[in-house]
């Protein structure tokens, strides 16, 4: 999928949305998450998505990472437009195109901080030793150093989100969509985490784009685009 | 996928812990009933076989359903000869059999009267050696007799009394002589101890007039497996002898073969109903586990996980789950059948149940290949089949959703 989807015949803009709505039905009641929406978003940016909540920055995380499909409009990762895909092949871009961060970090709590960095990669078929190899250094490159054995239960707030920006960018994807990153982190952490994010944004050129409401998040973001009703109230 | 799998199962020990034991119990349960419950076909069949059915035999066609006395087998020892040279066939005995009234000074019953060859009816009948009293015949034996105990206190006799045998011969006329009582029997089947008499084969023959014709021939195989092989050989030997058939031991007693088959199926819902409480309980388990680990499955599907490879994940888990109960449950039972297969017990009050089938009264359970895998082979197959039902809740999982359950 990778091969002849993404990397292939690469736009300028590596995210684009489109007139992108998005309704969620409560009954009789409808909410509108997103109203027409449309932005694009260049290869190896730093952007915060920001506003208050209910505002629709996650739903747009969602879209943009093919975990939710908008209700109209369009959504390209580079020329390949994911609204129409099917749940496999979505599943398969996200495997191989799109690193995810969590809020609350969602590591797989059996498995040790390698373990987790490496289930990704198992998932794409990477063989066993490459696996390893790839593991040790990425954790190496997040301050993990010594720590690739600890299960999540073994590890802070802090060394587990880190843990959890090495799965996301470990595969090499085009994006890494963050949901408030840094939530639950102290501020000396979480800009700690902001750095290695943005580190690794420069040299691997890969595209960040975070949902936030932490200003320390937004201070980092090269790009800032606040939403407010579902609606752009500012890019900047 | 197996590491994560095996470690899963771990995440709530004791949860674990309870359904291996309830499966290595039910594993081990099974076992031991099964290899009783095989081990009483086993020896019901082969007591049945050793008193009198032997494996196989020949005789007229319709005696078995209406044994006249003229029904026979003419030159018999010519057939019994033929037989016996057949490849597997290892023994083998002629016996003719008359009805007749027996008389002590007492009392009279009627009863059945068997003509046997002492010497090889000893190797294809268990009768020889349950002797109580006295002798067996032997090739001397001409005016003698062996009756069973209850025959014995019924007509008051004991060893060296006479009793007068009054019947009527293959050509009509009176069979009548006197027999002295040599040996005296206990089969433990109390109908046949209460109307069985064996008497010497020559005296038979001249009593009731058989000249040169007999009842039955008595066939024993090396195995009870070659019976069927040895049936279609003897049928091919009769096959210009259209008025004779040859009739394994359970078409000889249908009764017997009905009574374990039926006996078996009552055991086989005894066995479901088991299998089917463990696999409840395994089921519980895995779908308490696929409930607790919703957001843990949408994350894995959330950053490309297939559907199909989660679903394989968790039945990975139940399978390795059950085979570490079914081995544990295989470890306690072999161990408990080996001790009772070399020491056997008792149940108290089986004692008539033991009689009626004509099975020792001390059980001594064996260990089978058989007996080792029923027990796993059904709880891993309705445990597979049972865990399809949380399996199939993954199908459903969408990642957002499911990384939104608490």
């Amino acid at each position: 999928m990778k091969n002849n989807t993404l990397q292939e015949n690469k736009l300028e803009a590596n995210v684009r949305c489109k007139d992108v709505s998005k309704i969620y039905r409560q009954g009789d009641i409808e909410v509108h998450a997103l109203r027409r929406i449309s932005i694009e978003i260049q290869d190896g940016s730093f952007v915060s998505l920001s506003g208050p909540s209910g505002s629709g920055k996650t739903t747009l995380l969602n879209l943009i990472g093919g975990l939710d499909r908008p209700t109209s409009g369009e959504i390209y990762l580079s020329n390949l437009r994911i609204d129409t895909l099917s749940s496999s092949e979505l599943a398969q871009v996200r495997l191989d195109n799109i690193g995810f961060i969590f809020q609350a970090y969602n590591l797989i709590p059996v498995l040790s901080a390698r373990e987790n960095v490496e289930f990704v990669m198992q998932l794409q078929g990477v063989n066993a030793a490459e696996r390893k190899e790839r593991a040790y250094e990425i954790l190496n490159a997040v301050g993990l150093n010594g720590l690739e054995n600890r299960r999540p239960g073994e590890l802070s707030g802090g060394q587990q989100q880190r843990v959890a920006v090495a799965r996301a960018i470990v595969s090499n994807p085009e994006i890494v969509l963050a949901d408030e990153p840094t939530a639950n982190l102290d501020s000396k952490t979480a800009k700690n985490l902001l750095e290695i994010m943005l580190s690794m944004c420069k040299e691997r050129k890969v595209t960040f784009i975070f949902s936030t409401h932490d200003k320390l998040v937004m201070e980092y973001a090269e790009r800032l685009i606040k939403l407010h009703d579902g609606e752009i109230v500012s890019d900047e | 996928m197996l590491k994560l799998a095996w470690r899963n199962i771990w995440r709530n020990s004791r949860r674990t812990i309870l359904t291996v034991l309830a499966i290595a119990f039910a594993t081990s349960i099974l076992q031991f009933f099964v290899s009783i419950q095989l081990k009483s076909y086993d020896a019901a069949t082969k007591s049945a076989i050793a008193l009198t059915l032997g494996q196989l035999q020949v005789q007229k066609k319709g005696y078995l359903e209406k044994p006249q006395i003229r029904a026979t087998i003419e030159d018999p020892l010519s057939l019994e000869s033929k037989i016996k040279s057949l490849d597997r066939v290892e023994h083998t005995s002629i016996r003719s059999i008359g009805f007749a009234l027996i008389s002590s000074e007492k009392r009279s019953y009627g009863l059945q009267v068997i003509g046997i060859m002492p010497e090889k009816e000893k190797l294809v009948s268990s009768v020889s050696g349950l002797i109580k009293k006295g002798e067996y015949l032997d090739s001397t034996s001409t005016n003698d007799c062996v009756i069973g105990e209850i025959l014995a206190k019924n007509l008051k006799v004991d060893i060296g009394d006479e009793v007068t045998i009054l019947g009527q011969g293959k050509d009509g006329s009176l069979a009548a002589s006197v027999a002295t009582i040599r040996g005296i029997f206990d089969s433990g089947t109390k109908d046949f101890d209460r109307v069985t008499m064996f008497i010497p084969y020559k005296t038979f023959q001249d009593v009731f007039s058989m000249q040169n014709s007999a009842h039955s021939i008595v066939v024993m195989g090396m195995r009870l497996k070659d019976l069927e092989q040895i049936q279609s050989k003897i049928e091919e030997l009769l096959k210009n002898e259209t008025n004779l058939v040859s009739l394994r031991w359970d078409q000889l007693m249908p009764g017997l073969k009905q009574s374990i088959e039926l006996d078996m199926s009552a055991g086989w819902i005894f066995y479901l109903t088991l299998v089917l409480i463990v696999t409840f309980s395994i089921v519980n388990t895995f779908l308490m586990s696929v409930l607790e680990r919703s957001r843990e499955f949408g994350i894995m599907l959330a950053i490309g996980a297939r559907t199909p490879r989660i679903m394989g994940m968790v039945v990975i888990e139940s399978i390795l789950l059950t085979l570490v109960g079914i081995f544990l449950g295989v470890l306690i039972g072999s161990g408990v059948i080996t001790y009772f297969s070399i020491h056997g017990f008792t149940v108290p009050g089986a004692e008539e149940i033991a009689k009626l089938w004509n099975l020792p009264i001390r059980i001594y359970p064996e260990l089978t290949i058989r007996v080792i895998l029923t027990a796993p082979l059904m709880i891993l197959t309705t445990t597979f089949i049972g865990v399809m039902y949380p399996v199939l809740k993954i199908l459903w999982l969408k990642p957002l959703e499911a990384m939104r359950a608490t």
